[in-house]
């Protein structure tokens, strides 16, 4: 396989693995007013991901890194020309990531109703704004020939993204409710089963809608099969969240944002960013790449670490995997 | 004056990137001195040291936060602000960052989260394991960070491609043993320990200035030793690399030593000046204090060395790359490299007067003037620190890699100044504001004091399922 091929495929899994992990990171933090109805309940529902939302965060450092060494040119024409949304999901993240650590440092109830709110949002935007980037990605921007983004903010702005965004939005909230309904007891844990099954088939009707959408405007045999698989897994997941398989629900969950990721990747190649207005300002595999001497090197230590990282990760989710509840927030 | 998109992103560079590192050395120095705590505690069993094991990581990880959502956006940046930079370095820079998080940024959130979580989770040999996980990540991090600015000081192991019109890599090993780099890591984790040893000295003083009776008074008085010990070594560590820098930076960009010193003619023997009045444009000179040789010295390493001056160097870079101006700022450079090295040798200084206070079988005196030193002593450093960058940073301009991309040349071109102000704004609103949570937290914190503490039980997976956890959110 070309090294080219190898680094788009290694870039997809780091934003599959983003997606599914720091997914339900961000359907815990959007449902947080809904599903937790007092302090405890909030607590409860921040600690099922405390231990792991930084280390879900990294696969995002990770794939920007990965983008920035493997495709420079990809790096540099999306991050500018997706400036205004990267710049609020920038200030999404921040404002998340403080409030975990922050929320419970002082004991007065506006203090923790503020770091609530910016967790819901901090949640919930970027959660939106991945859609409609990786929606626009597919669509195509307007580049020119020298694969500078011409279009402004607006052209950001359209049906199909804006479907995009309340699609990732939609998964991941009930991606969330699932993790929240398998780590947790009590009453909390029904309330979350009950709601995973409301969002999942609003969920289920626009991951289908979008990925239809998605293979009219670009698409190959593979990535319908995928796309295909996607919506079973989702419905598979469904139908477990129905009958309370919490563990399966959220198999299920996991595979369908898999696999909706990989039906975008799929789609999306041989191109990494394409042009809407001159086919040479098209960025592909190819000519956003850097050199095979880079490729290689980066091959190596991807091929070294990445099972160490997995394995150590792996292992944090099965010493925190008990459940929690109520009676396990400390007093103060 | 004009104000375009390329001044306003070397701003919000600038700013977002000073304050990144002002929770760095914490992260990076704190990570390492709690894990020796926590080591302390194991070794001993005394109940003193994991009191401090407590507090401190508390603090650390007020820190922590911070560090981490301020490196998202410095990563970010380059391809939003710096495309052009990006696609003309990718080929060799992108590189050791995306090793960054893969080698050291997952190990150490990965750890940190099961060091929190894992006091009672995690059998106590195991769970002293996660905290040297995290800080040997984080100090494994500071390496490749480094060793892409370095890049950006000192090219090596690239060359361009005119074809392609980028630089593209020829030898990794050389990037990553690229001679600033092998220096810089020292000098900057030196810097690092200096910001944590005194604040570990600046919050136990406090504790044992205020509250002289307390329980907890051998604590706080073990901490403030050890901690002024740490700062001292940091200060020996941080003079002897900074010697090793100096030469090497006079070697390879021999302009930025001439702009630390303001120095217009070449000299040998070439003089240090402590500080000038007057203006620095080499035109007029009130007042300014010199001690001979010691620019020479700290230059060349030899007392009589010859070091370039700003003129001659001006002449030889306008012959080699064409006309233009290759002299940074020359108030800037002179001025930060004197706060540098000033700040942080006033932190080692007030070190050695806690120690002084503190020999052996001593009350700590009561005394103002002490308890307000020892609160100045860990701004001191994070002030040091950032003066040492703006020098290193702004000594490099008009670059943005050394001889071969000028800072205007990497700036991106598709982002309109409307754009970079609003990040602008929105990234120094939101840090000013976090600014002041983060200090009144780190405050209050402090100043509530080391914890009651029971031991955390060995984990049991029979009898836990109604126990609180040992830490939560
Ligand atoms: C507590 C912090 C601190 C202290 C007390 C010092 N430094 Fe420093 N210095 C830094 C913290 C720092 C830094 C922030 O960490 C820098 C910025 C980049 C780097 O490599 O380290 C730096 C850069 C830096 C550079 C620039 C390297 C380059 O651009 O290539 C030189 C030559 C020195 N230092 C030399 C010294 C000397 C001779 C010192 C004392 C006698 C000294 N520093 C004290
Ligand atoms: C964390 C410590 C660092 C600090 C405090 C720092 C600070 C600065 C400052 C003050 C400037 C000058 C802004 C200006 O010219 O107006 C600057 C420029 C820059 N530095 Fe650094 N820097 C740091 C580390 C790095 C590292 C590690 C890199 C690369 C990996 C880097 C890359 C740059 C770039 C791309 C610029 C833009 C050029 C410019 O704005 O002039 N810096 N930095
Ligand atoms: C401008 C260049 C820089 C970039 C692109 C950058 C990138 C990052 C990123 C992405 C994080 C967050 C990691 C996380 O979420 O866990 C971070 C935090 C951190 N960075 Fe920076 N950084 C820069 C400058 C520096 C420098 C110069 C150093 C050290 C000398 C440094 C050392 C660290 C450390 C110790 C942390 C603490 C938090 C953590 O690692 O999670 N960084 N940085």
């Amino acid at each position: 396989m070309e090294l080219t091929t190898i680094w788009f495929l290694l870039v997809a899994v780091l934003f599959t693995g983003y997606f599914i992990l720091e997914g339900f990171d961000f359907g815990v933090g959007m449902l947080l007013p809904v599903l937790g109805r007092d302090d405890k309940e909030r607590r409860v529902m921040i600690n099922t991901i405390g231990p792991v939302w930084d280390g879900n965060e990294v696969w995002l450092i990770t794939a920007g890194g990965a983008m920035f060494a493997a495709f420079p040119e990809w790096y540099a024409t999306l991050f500018s020309g997706f400036y205004l949304p990267l710049l609020l999901i920038l200030l999404a993240l921040i404002a998340r990531g403080v409030a975990f650590e922050y929320r419970h440092k002082r004991p007065e109830a506006t203090w923790k109703r503020r770091w609530d709110n910016a967790i819901v949002i901090g949640s919930l935007v970027p959660a939106i704004l991945w859609g409609v980037a990786f929606a626009n990605i597919l669509r195509g921007v307007p580049l020119d020939a020298d694969h500078e983004y011409v279009g402004g903010l607006l052209n950001l702005l359209n049906p199909y993204a804006l479907l995009g965004g309340a699609t990732t939005a939609t998964l991941f909230a009930t991606h969330g409710a699932v993790f929240i309904a398998l780590k947790t007891i009590g009453d909390i844990r029904d309330r979350a089963a009950a709601l995973a099954v409301r969002l999942g088939i609003a969920a289920t009707v626009l991951t289908v809608t979008f990925l239809s959408w998605t293979l009219t405007i670009r698409s190959s045999t593979a990535a319908v099969v995928l796309a295909a698989a996607a919506a079973l897994a989702l419905l598979g997941g469904l139908a477990a969240a129905t009958v309370r398989r919490e563990g399966w629900a959220f198999t299920g969950t996991a595979t369908a944002i898999g696999l909706a990721v990989a039906t975008l990747f799929t789609a999306l190649f041989p191109n990494v960013l394409p042009s809407t207005l001159d086919p040479a300002g098209t960025l592909t595999a190819t000519n956003a790449a850097s050199t095979p001497y880079t490729l290689t090197i980066m091959t190596w230590v991807a091929v070294f670490f990445t099972p160490i990282v997995l394995a150590y990760q792996g292992w944090t989710y099965w010493v925190f995997r008990k459940r929690i509840g109520v009676a396990h927030i400390p007093q103060h | 004056m004009q104000v375009d998109a390329l001044d306003v992103a070397r701003w919000q560079f600038g700013v977002t990137t000073v304050y990144h590192f002002l929770f760095v050395p914490l992260t990076i120095g704190l990570s390492v001195l709690v894990a020796i705590l926590q080591t302390l505690w194991h070794r001993t069993g005394d109940e003193k040291y994991l009191k401090l094991t407590r507090f401190y990581g508390k603090l650390f990880l007020i820190n922590f936060a911070m560090g981490v959502v301020t490196g998202i956006v410095q990563e970010f940046q380059f391809g939003m602000n710096w495309s052009d930079y990006s696609r003309f370095v990718g080929d060799i820079f992108g590189a050791p960052l995306a090793i960054e998080a893969l080698v050291a940024f997952f190990l150490e959130s990965t750890f940190i989260g099961l060091w929190i979580f894992g006091w009672d989770r995690l059998p106590a040999r195991l769970h002293l394991a996660t905290i040297w996980a995290a800080a040997i990540g984080t100090n494994l991090s500071a390496y490749f960070i480094l060793a892409a600015n370095s890049f950006m000081q000192n090219p090596v192991g690239y060359r361009y491609n005119p074809d392609t019109g980028r630089a593209e890599l020829t030898d990794f090993v050389a990037v990553l043993t690229n001679k600033v780099a092998l220096i810089t890591f020292p000098h900057t984790i030196a810097g690092a320990f200096l910001v944590a040893g005194s604040l570990l000295v600046a919050v136990a003083l406090w504790h044992l200035i205020r509250n002289r009776d307390s329980t907890d008074t051998p604590a706080y008085r073990f901490a403030a030793r050890f901690g002024a010990w740490v700062t001292l070594i940091a200060a020996g560590a941080v003079v002897i690399t900074g010697d090793i820098q100096g030469k090497i930076m006079t070697e390879v960009q021999p302009m930025k030593m001439a702009a630390a010193e303001g120095l217009y003619q070449t000299e040998s023997p070439a003089p240090f000046s402590v500080l000038t009045i007057g203006s620095l444009d080499g035109s007029r000179e009130l007042f300014a204090l010199k001690i001979p040789y010691l620019l020479s010295y700290l230059g060349t390493g030899d007392p009589n060395g010859t070091v370039h001056g700003i003129n001659d160097l001006q002449a030889l870079y306008s012959a080699q790359y064409g006309p233009g101006s290759y002299t940074p700022i020359i108030p800037v450079t002179y001025w930060s490299f004197r706060f540098m090295i000033g700040f942080g040798l006033a932190a080692a200084a007030i070190a050695l007067l806690v120690l002084w206070t503190q020999r052996k079988g001593r009350a700590i005196p009561d005394n103002r003037w002490l308890l307000r030193a020892g609160l100045a002593m860990p701004i001191l450093p994070l002030l040091a620190n950032s003066f040492g960058w703006i020098f290193t940073e702004m000594g490099r301009q008009p670059w943005i890699v050394f001889g071969e991309m000028l800072t205007r040349d990497g700036v991106s071109r598709s982002v309109s100044l409307t754009e970079v102000l609003t990040s602008f704004t929105a990234f120094t609103l939101i840090y000013a504001v976090l600014a002041v949570i983060e200090v009144k937290l780190l405050i209050r914190y402090a100043k509530a004091g080391v914890p009651d503490v029971t031991p955390p039980p060995e984990p049991d997976d029979t009898d836990d399922a109604e126990r609180p956890l040992a830490f939560a959110y």
